[in-house]
């Protein structure tokens, strides 16, 4: 049953949240992001999941402040973290809350490091920048990261270079380097794409370590439900710029209710139900110059009709978790006839 | 079916080691001493971290790389040793998809040409007309349409061109095929689309599949046979169904353990390896995994254990005396709201006719939320 979302209730310890975010590039027609609103708690790990081109990235650059002035424009958002408000239209995201507050990790630990500068040296480079203070304390503050992270003999590490450094390592020093600052927030933008799932394993341990040990918000994008599973407190799935669904993890798996969220969990190939054809979401994501009005997913949706040419908003399925269909849920709406 | 297509016998691929300018290049042992057999018609898979040799063992296979020793029969023909007219033969009969789709194309010919390039070395004497029609045949085999021939690369989504590459595959009418992490740059509802493609075709023509990936998932769903791969070894092998349900290998249980799942969050209960893959320049003496294996002892770290088949075996000293956990989630019960709504919408994108009920009274009253959060 679907009822009308109650916006007052606002959990007092909300970290950061971003309201109607919309933004577009500069000589698009249709916007990258549209309408997004996210928030995350003390503690609390918040997955946005969807397939490439869907906007994921973008957004997480928007909280950071990003994206290439020029080129972007936000027509909408307010950023929110700790009760302090930013409003992110025409504005720079300022570098007390840029890597200082709100750190970002990215998926490729093999290009997101300077390749002519030692690990120490970048990330004492970045506590320098943002705590000031001396260079000794800078490179102590290194080391104890690097031991913080997990890495093995990090006196030795401080002195090397990253291409001495295998991937899993490299996005140990990213993480070491985001958190050296004691973030709030931490932006991880498929941080275990790259990685293979033994290394991914222990990422995802470490991260879920950190996030208990100080209690920081972690956001983290990724197109992979079982990293969600593993991970998530609460999950935003994302389509075309837009969220269609979230809510708590566990409600999102075990009651899944936006056909694009049906569509992505059946085309897992799955380890414990083998064989068979897998269920598809048909077709690919459109362009955002191609994203059809109304529902944006309607292109691809088996149970798209007329109706769907109105844009549906998020209603509620229970207080925490909502969704964006018309025709949510679909059992009570639908017969298909094989 | 039971007869054996293609056959390796101690194979060894060693890069490097030689002398140069720069003094002696380190010698990588990226395949060292792998035996195996697939039967015609199954699917095969190799599943291994990075580094751990399993696309040297594709290109081996197909001879794109010459081994350093060992040898490989295809169709009880020595692979090696073929050369003029019989390794154009060999060529027709075994192809290859490249796992990057956006540099495995060439940029500059259009759809037609690509697809019909091996048409033209395998089949030189087919009139043009006739060519056009089997392009337009391939491409609709693969998904695509005939009008596509006309295009370039450029203009394809990722799991288009994939499917440009497989119908490029197809095109020779080949009896096997080696896919090299066909489907993991791609996202995974085009990647679930790749997947029944490539699954309908080796049914549809009888084609022997051997496909390379890391993910563990798409080897439970398109394999028969599965061999897990370790710093140049095979340590496991068997049928995939037996595999994944009773993994012998330490590191067969640990790469299970790794795979995040959705049916089961608690992450406490997840053995994770330690370590990460030492360098298979300098690759660990006695049993390759003893150093990131919870279960070594003094042992393992002389004595090499061997797989000691062709089709099926583990290679650990003391797999029969490890207690097994079985690392496989068991999935949890779905409600049956929820289960309906997955056969809704299996039932819908296979061609079911929707029809839409008439409003009920409840959601008549659905209000739309004017504001968020």
């Amino acid at each position: 049953m679907i009822t009308k979302a109650h916006s007052s209730e606002y959990p007092a310890d909300t970290l950061l949240s971003v309201e109607n975010l919309t933004l577009r590039f500069r000589g698009q027609s249709n916007d990258v992001v549209d309408d997004v609103s996210l928030r995350v708690r003390r503690g609390e790990v918040l997955c946005v999941v969807g397939e490439s081109g869907c906007g994921k990235s973008v957004t997480a650059m928007a909280l950071m402040g990003l994206l290439p002035v020029g080129s972007t424009r936000i027509s909408s958002g307010l950023l929110k973290i700790e009760g302090e408000s930013l409003c992110l239209v025409d504005t720079v995201v300022p570098a007390t809350l840029r890597g200082n507050r709100i750190a970002m990790i990215f998926q490729e630990p093999m290009t997101s490091l300077n390749p002519s500068f030692t690990i120490g040296n970048q990330i004492a480079e970045a506590v320098l920048q943002h705590r000031g203070g001396s260079k000794a304390a800078a490179c102590e503050r290194s080391l104890e990261m690097l031991a913080r992270v997990g890495i093995a003999s990090p006196e030795k590490r401080l002195s090397e270079y990253p291409h001495q450094l295998s991937g899993g390592m490299r996005q140990r020093v990213m993480i070491a380097m985001a958190l050296a600052n004691d973030p709030q927030i931490l932006i991880a933008d498929e941080p275990t794409t790259a990685l293979d799932v033994t290394i991914q394993a222990q990422i995802l341990n470490l991260i879920r370590d950190l996030r208990d040990e100080t209690g920081m918000g972690t956001i983290m994008i990724t197109h992979d439900l079982g990293v969600v599973a593993e991970i998530a407190d609460t999950v935003a799935v994302m389509y075309g710029g837009q969220v269609v669904e979230q809510g708590p993890a566990a409600d999102i798996f075990a009651d899944p209710q936006h056909p694009y969220t049906i569509g992505l969990m059946s085309s897992m190939p799955r380890l414990d139900r083998p064989g068979g054809r897998l269920s598809i979401v048909p077709g690919t994501v459109p362009t955002i110059a191609a994203m059809p009005k109304g529902c944006r997913f309607r292109t691809r949706c088996a149970f798209a009709n007329e109706i769907c040419g109105t844009r549906p908003s998020l209603c509620d399925v229970t207080p925490l978790h909502s969704v964006a269909c018309h025709h949510a849920p679909l059992e009570a709406h639908i017969e298909v006839a094989v | 079916m039971s007869d054996v297509i293609l056959e390796a016998t101690s194979l060894v691929k060693h890069f490097g080691g030689s002398d140069s300018w720069f003094g002696k290049t380190p010698k990588v042992q990226a395949v060292d001493g792998v035996s195996l057999r697939v039967r015609r018609g199954e699917t095969f898979a190799i599943v291994g971290e990075s580094g751990c040799g399993k696309s040297t063992l594709a290109r081996l296979l197909m001879r794109l790389l010459e081994p350093t020793s060992g040898a490989v029969m295809f169709e009880g023909k020595e692979v090696s040793s073929v050369s003029g007219d019989a390794l154009k033969t060999l060529r027709r009969d075994m192809q290859f998809i490249f796992q990057d789709p956006f540099s495995s194309l060439n940029p500059r010919m259009s759809v037609g040409k690509l697809v019909g390039e091996p048409l033209e070395v395998h089949a030189p004497d087919m009139s043009a007309q006739h060519r056009r029609d089997k392009v337009a045949e391939l491409l609709r085999k693969v998904g695509l349409r005939p009008e596509h021939a006309g295009r370039y690369p450029h203009e394809f989504s990722g799991g288009q061109r994939q499917r440009i590459g497989i119908a490029r595959a197809l095109a020779s009418g080949p009896k096997l095929i080696i896919g090299d992490e066909p489907v993991s740059a791609l996202d995974v509802s085009v990647q679930a689309q790749v997947i029944n493609l490539m699954g309908d075709l080796s049914r549809d023509l009888g084609l022997t599949l051997v496909i390379i990936a890391h993910d563990l998932g798409v080897i439970r769903h398109m394999s028969d046979r599965v061999a897990v791969m370790y710093l140049g070894r095979i340590v496991e092998m068997g049928r995939t169904e037996e595999v994944f349900a009773n993994p012998r290998h330490p590191y067969t249980q640990a790469l299970l353990a790794s795979i995040p799942s959705m049916d089961e969050s608690d992450a406490a209960r997840r053995p994770v390896v330690l370590g990460e893959m030492p360098s298979p320049s300098n690759p660990p003496s006695g049993c390759r995994f003893h150093t990131r294996c919870p279960h070594a002892q003094e042992r393992c770290k002389e004595e090499s254990p061997t797989l000691g088949s062709y089709e099926d075996g583990v290679a650990c000293h003391f797999w029969e005396t490890l207690a097994i956990d079985t690392p496989l989630p068991i999935p949890s019960p779905r409600s049956d709201a929820t289960q309906a709504r997955f056969e809704l919408y299996r039932a819908a994108t296979e061609g079911g006719t929707v029809t839409h009920k008439k409003p009920q009274p409840e959601t008549a009253t659905k209000q739309h939320r004017e504001d968020h959060l």
